[in-house]
């Protein structure tokens, strides 16, 4: 006869007493405040069905990954988010982590793209090709795409309030290269509501913003069955301060906004929820993360299943891109930070990532060195194929610590929904700023805590060396970009028929003041060689530019 | 005394406000005022700004790499309205190569992510009584 769980319990007790005094168990937390015992045992498991709760991977409720064989079926992809300067030094980055290894793209856009500016408006210069790559036309996604077949590489685009426009870019390429749209695989951010919350790449108001979010889904439901078109995406609210409740809460509410808005449409949800991909992020408490995403996983299924009424198990499905957290690497000591990025990758896969990318350890200083991207994919890979950790599926699943975590944070997340939910959803939430004072706040608290020396960084605030800073070789920016670009985009305007050109416009604005699906139309202009600004320009004179509030 | 007055500005088109925003509120609790531009601000905006609120201190906050030409601007458009009195400090992912590069350009202090809050707070104090 095994035990039973309070025969456990009261084994557990007995030993507590034994080895501890009162003393020697202080009260320790999860980094966002969730009470750690010292030890956990079946007893702490007592409640959960396992059938019901956990189950197997690839069956519902998914605790245990989306997938049946998981990374002995496939590994996931290794996809470095990267972008730089004009489309050619990008296509040249590109190749290179291919050549490395690398499985799939991440394309980083500059500022100016992502905000809709062309590079030569006054407001962009001196963004141009900074922190992404520098887009301004369709040609210029061919030249970043040239030698790299769009069927046989994923890409995620990562592009929000111009993701519309980006897609069409990307499949008039594609079928420039001789690929149908139907077989374009891939995904683009398409997540507007973590731009206010978080990433602040905003263009239009939220609800003109929600309804190009809801044209892209509904047009990939119809038209690109492979591709994902959205990634709800933690990872910003992330970096901006909140903790790992919020993470989760903050995600699976602007989940539950989209998948409303494209069933407000009259849509099945069986036709888009397939689709819908996710972005999350690892941060430092390591088995915090991996209980975050398994209870994400879990309350996902359940809230297609159960409030949306979802039948394919395809629907259920969270299916997520992970991202190691940029926020606690340092400046100081800066190769301590590819150790942080390996725990941040490996707590990922061990939560069970579909695709990963691992930051580099330069990112406190600029963007990343070809040497240290090439790092970040050599630490996916190390973890992949030298650790072990892909032999069998959720390898930490039954572990009585990390599912007792997934239970809790799954209740705290549950929570938090729920009391937005009752409070007129994320969006009204955003629209009052509740969310961003929450995200600040936590912001300024973990800071503090910094500060007091409460969160210790090594060799930050503890074991700091105080010498000077060990000399790193950092990506040295290209001043010749801007120009570059410019000569570029006007040798392209000088070409194009610009008759053309501002038909499609003028359509393209009438498609933003009616009910009409964006794409179309969007789609249209690409192909007249109309550039962002000016496409970006015909919708804010529908939609208007979304401005902040300034508060602190 | 006046409680020292700070401008944290967001100059260009990044969006990283966490520093920022965090920074404000660390001046605010050790008792400056302070008064936040929001995003997305043109330098002249923030020279205007920065005269008619009649700030100490100008802090730029930049996280996209644009740090040099930014500040450049800044410097050379307060030089032009012949503002004088204002102290400039720079915060963000700033390499180490391109701390003399501000101060030669007058920037009094350089403070790179990472940087306490607490020597941010100790710094304006310090630099401020020392220019009054």
């Amino acid at each position: 006869m095994t035990a039973t769980a309070q025969q456990i319990e009261e084994a557990r007790k007995r030993w507590q007493a034994e080895h501890f005094s009162a003393k020697h168990l202080d009260v320790a937390t999860t980094d966002s405040g969730l009470d750690v015992d010292i030890l956990y045992t079946p007893a702490n498991l007592e409640q959960t069905d396992y059938l019901q709760a956990i189950g197997f991977p690839g069956e519902y409720p998914f605790t245990r990954g989306v997938y049946a064989s998981m990374y002995r079926g496939r590994l996931w992809t290794m996809r470095q988010y990267a972008g730089f300067g004009t489309a050619e030094e990008s296509n040249a980055r590109y190749k290179l982590l291919l050549s490395q290894g690398q499985t799939g793209l991440s394309v980083a856009f500059d500022l100016p793209t992502q905000l809709g500016y062309d590079s030569d408006n006054p407001l962009a210069r001196q963004d141009v090709g900074r922190v992404g790559v520098a887009v301004d036309t369709v040609r210029d996604v061919e030249a970043l795409f040239d030698g790299i077949a769009l069927d046989r590489v994923s890409t995620n685009l990562t592009i929000n309030s111009p993701a519309a426009i980006l897609l069409a870019m990307y499949l008039v390429v594609g079928e420039k290269q001789g690929i149908a749209i139907e077989e374009l695989r891939g995904t683009v951010q398409n997540d507007i509501l973590k731009e206010y919350l978080a990433r602040k790449t905003y263009i239009f108001p939220p609800q003109p913003s929600l309804r190009l979010t809801a044209d892209v889904i509904a047009f990939c439901s119809e038209r690109m069955p492979y591709f994902n078109p959205i990634s709800i995406t933690g990872y910003h609210t992330r970096e901006a301060g909140a903790n790992a409740i919020q993470e989760g809460a903050y995600t699976m509410s602007a989940a539950i906004a989209y998948t409303r808005e494209v069933l407000a449409r009259g849509i099945d949800v069986d036709s888009f929820a397939r689709q819908l991909s996710f972005h999350f992020s690892t941060s430092r408490d390591f088995f915090e993360e991996i209980a975050k995403i398994r209870a994400c996983r879990r309350l996902w299924a359940r809230i297609m299943r159960d409030t949306f009424g979802a039948k394919d198990p395809n629907s259920l499905k969270m299916r997520f891109f992970n991202g190691g957290n940029g926020s606690w690497l340092t400046a100081r000591e800066p190769l301590n930070n590819i150790v942080r990025a390996t725990l941040q990758c490996l707590a990922g896969v061990l939560a069970g990532a579909q695709a990963c990318h691992v930051p580099a350890y330069d990112e406190a200083y600029a963007i990343p060195s070809e040497d240290s991207a090439r790092l970040s994919l050599r630490t996916q890979q190390i973890v992949a194929y030298e650790s072990g950790v892909t032999r069998t599926v959720d390898p930490l699943g039954g572990s009585f610590y990390v599912e007792s975590l997934t239970d809790r944070i799954e209740e705290k997340i549950k929570q938090l929904i729920d009391q937005i939910d009752d409070q007129g959803g994320l969006i009204a939430s955003i629209e009052r700023g509740e969310p961003q004072r929450e995200i600040l706040a936590q912001a300024y608290e973990t800071q503090k805590r910094v500060s007091t020396g409460q969160s210790v960084i090594v060799g930050v605030n503890v074991f700091a060396d105080e010498g000077e800073a060990q000399p790193i070789e950092l990506q040295e920016p290209d001043p010749s970009v801007a120009e570059r670009q410019i000569v570029r985009l006007n040798q392209i305007r000088a070409q194009r028929d610009d008759e053309a050109v501002q038909q499609a416009l003028a359509r393209l604005r009438s498609a933003a003041a009616s009910e009409e699906n964006i794409m179309p139309s969007t789609i249209a202009a690409v192909r007249a060689c109309a550039s962002i600004g000016e496409m970006v320009g015909a919708m804010e004179e529908v939609f208007g530019r979304y401005k902040e509030p300034a508060d602190v | 005394m006046q409680p020292i007055r700070v401008l944290i500005a967001k100059p260009g088109l990044d969006g990283h406000d966490r520093g920022a925003k965090v920074v404000a509120r660390a001046l605010r609790d050790a008792g400056m005022e302070v008064i936040y531009t929001g995003l997305f601000q043109s330098v002249a905006a923030i020279v205007k700004t920065a005269i008619e609120d009649d700030v100490d201190v100008i802090g730029l906050s930049i996280l996209s790499g644009t740090h040099v030409p930014l500040t450049r601007d800044l410097m050379q458009t307060l030089q032009e309205s012949g503002v004088v009195d204002k102290m400039v400090v720079v915060g963000g992912s700033i390499p180490p190569r391109d701390i003399p590069l501000l101060t030669e350009m007058g920037v009094r202090k350089v403070f790179p992510v990472g940087t306490p809050l607490q020597d941010i707070v100790e710094s304006l104090q310090r630099e401020v009584l020392d220019k009054h």
